[in-house]
């Protein structure tokens, strides 16, 4: 089994504990702007909970039978921080051991729950804007409500933003540099 | 090899992946910048006067807001239904009857739909009218003196919202009730019976031709669903008036969700002719009732407060003919008639279309009896008999139509905060602008006349959010100036307005100053207790109650000086302003007063009740900057221990 180099566990090291603020930053936002609301309105998904102003979201949008966002319908949060800190830790595992295969796994494991974390989110969000209380007082017919993925979306008055937070952005970054040395150390072994 | 390149291939995908999640960009923000004219457009240079003037409802303030267009400077706030310290409206004894209900004196409401009067579907620039939601009333206001002058109460209605719509002569003006309420049983029902024995009315007030006097002619009893807003016919459908209709699932509990379950609620159309004529034939019920109607008198600058005890009630579901339902998709709010009178629009609240009706055909549907079924009795025209067409995703939460003179009609869309000019007989859109913020009702100058003024559309807001330095946390309400006399709306003017501006009318200027009265004529004073000059001020005891007859003339009372008023005594002072020129005001003060100053204009008596709670000499002034020397414009008031015998005594000058 082959070592990585110094500066690739040093780098691989960095990466895992500069995730470690992860846990206490917000990894995504959706943003919503409308007419009405210059200053626009801000949901914040941390890995253990939501925050911002959620509250008025869910005012503004019971009027179109969107379900309630309340922390305890995301079983996700109770995950989310371990799995962090299983990035951090595994991080950290690979640099001191230094072996090829760790950061093979390592990546895989940052892959398989980008994956996942894509899916879940994306499949909230199907449920939040297709399942809508049949007794709404405004009812559009065919009209969903299924926020972006990623990027800008115009939702009746609204236009929606699903993005990264700070959070977000450190592992999505640490994790894009791991990829990176990855592909460094494949490229070195030819 | 092999193994590393399928793992790199791996990699590569991974990346075009998440790069492709990022594609959809922000999209541009509707340019919110000002044209380079607009200034221009609404610059009113000092000394100059308006174009037009806009009467803005005060919504919970209950009062009338004057604006000149298109400089958006405030000239006035009328009280019509809320007390105002500021002129003694409400406080002197000649205006306190105007506020006097069935329940009493009545110190506040909520004003929402300001009407003026009309001669031949045009405005004329001498009455406007206003509703009272609260405690349901219609007051008149006098536009040649600009102080309202008559208020009657509407009984058995319960919040008169659709209201005070005019006729095309101003036969009518209409209240209709936004709350169904029992009648049988002394009105005592449970709140759960409302399906069956909850109904609602409209009131027909009939309006003098010469003296604008109200009265209230009958009543229609109808289904017990809300009736929002109302827009009598005109040239073609002159005799007819059209209601929206809410809550046709008759909810009475959470009605934000329960009076939105139907996919269509109903336009009421009301063939007030044909009510005339069952009303002749004595087809009406006599109900006793109790309810004010109070006129102000322009001689004795005195209200009186009379209590009507009858009104009679039409009950539409046995008289063939008075009223039609058309189905209209949500919880309609407008409800608006073009300039020929043959199209009605509709804009229903939570819809996603704006129905457009067909006068012409509305008729043919009723000749031709194509109806689906009833409901309470009352005849549905079959929603396709009626409609002339759909004006398709026009925009989120219409609310409210108004036209110009080109065939063109401006909605206002409340959720997405706009207003959408589209044309009437394609039912195009045309042009869409935004608004700050969420848009209620909009005016056109004459946008419900026969012949529009246009020009302009007025959007009437209900958020401003950060459009202005902010105030705390209540903000001001706000109207908005668009110019619609190019292909494009644009926006000049940003202004705030005192209270809630429901909704607001506006006329050009020289309609309304035709009828300007610069001041009382002093001979046609014919109050009780007018001192009309100085000789015939005078102090009366009368038992406990002492009767100031006091003059004010730049710049001294007359008395100035009074005594033999004791701790006990009601005080009254008449106060007369001899002054008989344009811009003379004068105001009365007295300390200790619990209720507020006069205002008094030239030729006008006006009275404050006083009652000294000690002993002492009291200060009394004038409040109204009237002359160089106002501030010298002073007197004393001595009021001595209760059981001395002080005698009265008064002068000026000694």
């Amino acid at each position: 089994m082959s070592k990585l180099k110094t500066y690739t566990r040093i780098i691989i090291f960095v990466c895992a504990l500069g995730m470690i603020p992860a846990n206490y930053l917000s990894v995504w936002q959706i943003q919503l702007e409308a007419p009405q609301y210059p200053e626009g309105l801000k949901m914040e998904i941390w890995s253990h909970k939501i925050a911002g102003d959620f509250d008025k979201i869910n005012g503004l949008n019971h009027y179109i039978g969107m379900a309630e966002i309340k922390q305890e319908n995301f079983p996700e949060f109770k995950v989310m921080p371990w799995l962090i800190w299983l990035f951090v830790a595994f991080g950290l595992l690979t640099a001191l051991v230094g072996k090829r295969f760790l950061l093979w796994i390592y990546v895989i494991i940052l892959s398989a729950s980008g994956a996942w974390g894509i899916y879940d989110f994306w499949n909230w969000e199907y449920q939040y804007g297709h399942n809508l209380n049949p007794h709404a007082a405004i009812k559009i017919p065919g009209m969903a409500y299924q926020p972006p993925l990623i990027g800008w979306k115009q939702l009746l008055n609204f236009l929606a933003g699903s993005f990264p937070d700070v959070g977000g952005w450190l592992i999505i970054g640490a994790s894009v540099i791991i990829v990176g040395v990855l592909v460094f150390e494949q490229f070195r072994k030819k | 090899m092999k193994n590393i390149s399928i793992k790199q291939g791996l990699l590569v995908a991974v990346g075009i992946l998440s790069a492709g999640l990022f594609n959809s960009c922000k999209p541009p923000k509707v340019d919110s910048a000002m044209a380079g004219d607009a200034a221009k457009k609404v610059y009113v240079a000092p000394g100059k006067k308006d174009e037009l003037y806009l009467f803005t409802s005060g919504g919970f303030s209950g009062q009338v807001g004057v604006y000149g267009l298109p400089s958006g400077r405030m000239l006035k706030n009328v009280p019509v239904f809320s007390q105002d310290a500021e002129t003694g409206y409400g406080y002197s004894e000649e205006t306190k009857p105007m506020l006097m209900t069935s329940h009493g004196y009545t110190p506040w409401d909520d004003s929402h739909h300001p009407q003026l009067s009309r001669t031949d579907g045009q405005d004329d620039g001498r009455w406007l009218f206003i509703n009272a939601n609260n405690t349901p009333r219609i007051a008149r206001m006098d536009l040649g003196i600009f102080k309202t002058t008559e208020i009657i109460e509407l009984p058995n209605c319960g919040g008169n919202h659709a209201s005070p719509f005019t006729t095309q002569n101003t036969e009518y003006v209409v209240g209709a009730s936004r709350f169904s309420v029992p009648y049988d049983k002394d009105g005592d029902a449970s709140i759960a019976e409302y399906k069956d024995k909850f109904k609602g009315t409209i009131s027909f007030v009939k309006v003098d031709k010469e003296t604008g006097n109200m009265k209230l002619n009958f009543q229609l009893l109808v289904p017990g669903v809300d009736y929002d807003l109302a827009r009598a016919g005109k040239a073609a459908s002159h005799g007819w008036v059209f209601f929206s209709c809410y809550n046709s699932e008759k909810a009475h509990t959470l009605l934000e969700v329960n009076a939105s379950q139907r996919d269509k609620d109903f336009i009421m159309a009301v063939n007030w002719k044909k009510a005339e004529e069952y009303l002749s034939q004595g087809k009406g019920m006599k109900w006793a009732a109790n309810y004010a109607h109070n006129v102000m008198d322009e001689k004795t600058h005195t209200a009186t407060s009379t209590m009507e005890k009858e009104v009679t009630v039409l009950d539409v579901k046995d008289l063939p003919g008075v009223c039609y339902f058309i189905p209209c998709p949500k919880s309609p709010h407008g409800c608006d008639v073009d300039p020929t009178g043959e199209y009605i629009c509709a804009s229903g609240k939570l819809a996603a279309v704006i129905p457009v009706y067909s006068f012409s055909k509305m008729i043919k549907a009723i000749d031709a009896k194509t109806f689906d079924g009833d409901y309470d009795g009352i005849p549905v025209i079959k929603y396709e008999a009626a409609l002339d067409g759909e004006v398709e995703k026009p925009g989120l939460g219409p609310l409210h139509t108004e036209f110009d003179n080109e065939g063109n009609a401006y909605t206002s869309f409340f959720v997405s905060s706009e207003i959408v000019k589209w044309n009437v007989k394609s039912k195009q859109v045309l042009d869409r602008v935004p608004t700050y913020y969420s848009i209620g009702h909009l005016c056109v100058p004459m946008g419900d006349n026969i012949k529009p003024y246009g020009k302009y559309v007025i959007a009437l807001n209900k958020i401003t959010k950060d459009r202005y330095l902010p105030t705390g946390p209540e903000l001001t309400q706000s109207a908005q100036l668009y110019s619609i006399d190019g292909p494009k709306m644009q926006l000049l003017l940003d202004f705030p307005t005192i209270g809630e501006p429901h909704y607001a009318q506006a006329i050009p200027a020289e309609l309304v100053t035709r009828h300007e009265v610069k001041f009382y004529k002093l001979d046609n004073n014919n109050h009780k207790y007018a001192a009309k000059n100085e000789k015939e001020a005078k102090v009366v005891r009368n038992g406990n109650d002492v009767h100031v007859y006091m003059t004010a003339i730049r710049s001294h009372f007359t008395p100035d000086n009074i005594e033999g008023v004791k701790v006990g005594d009601v005080v009254y002072f008449h106060v007369t302003n001899l002054e008989q020129d344009w811009d003379v005001p004068h105001g009365f003060a007295v300390k200790g007063a619990l209720n507020s100053e006069l205002l008094v204009l030239p030729g006008e008596t006006s009275t404050i009740k006083w009652v000294p709670d000690h002993a002492g000499v009291y200060p009394m002034y004038c409040t109204d900057f009237c002359s160089a020397l106002h501030q010298e414009m002073q007197g004393y008031v001595r009021v001595s221990p209760a059981g001395t015998n002080t005698a009265i005594k008064f002068s000026t000058g000694d």
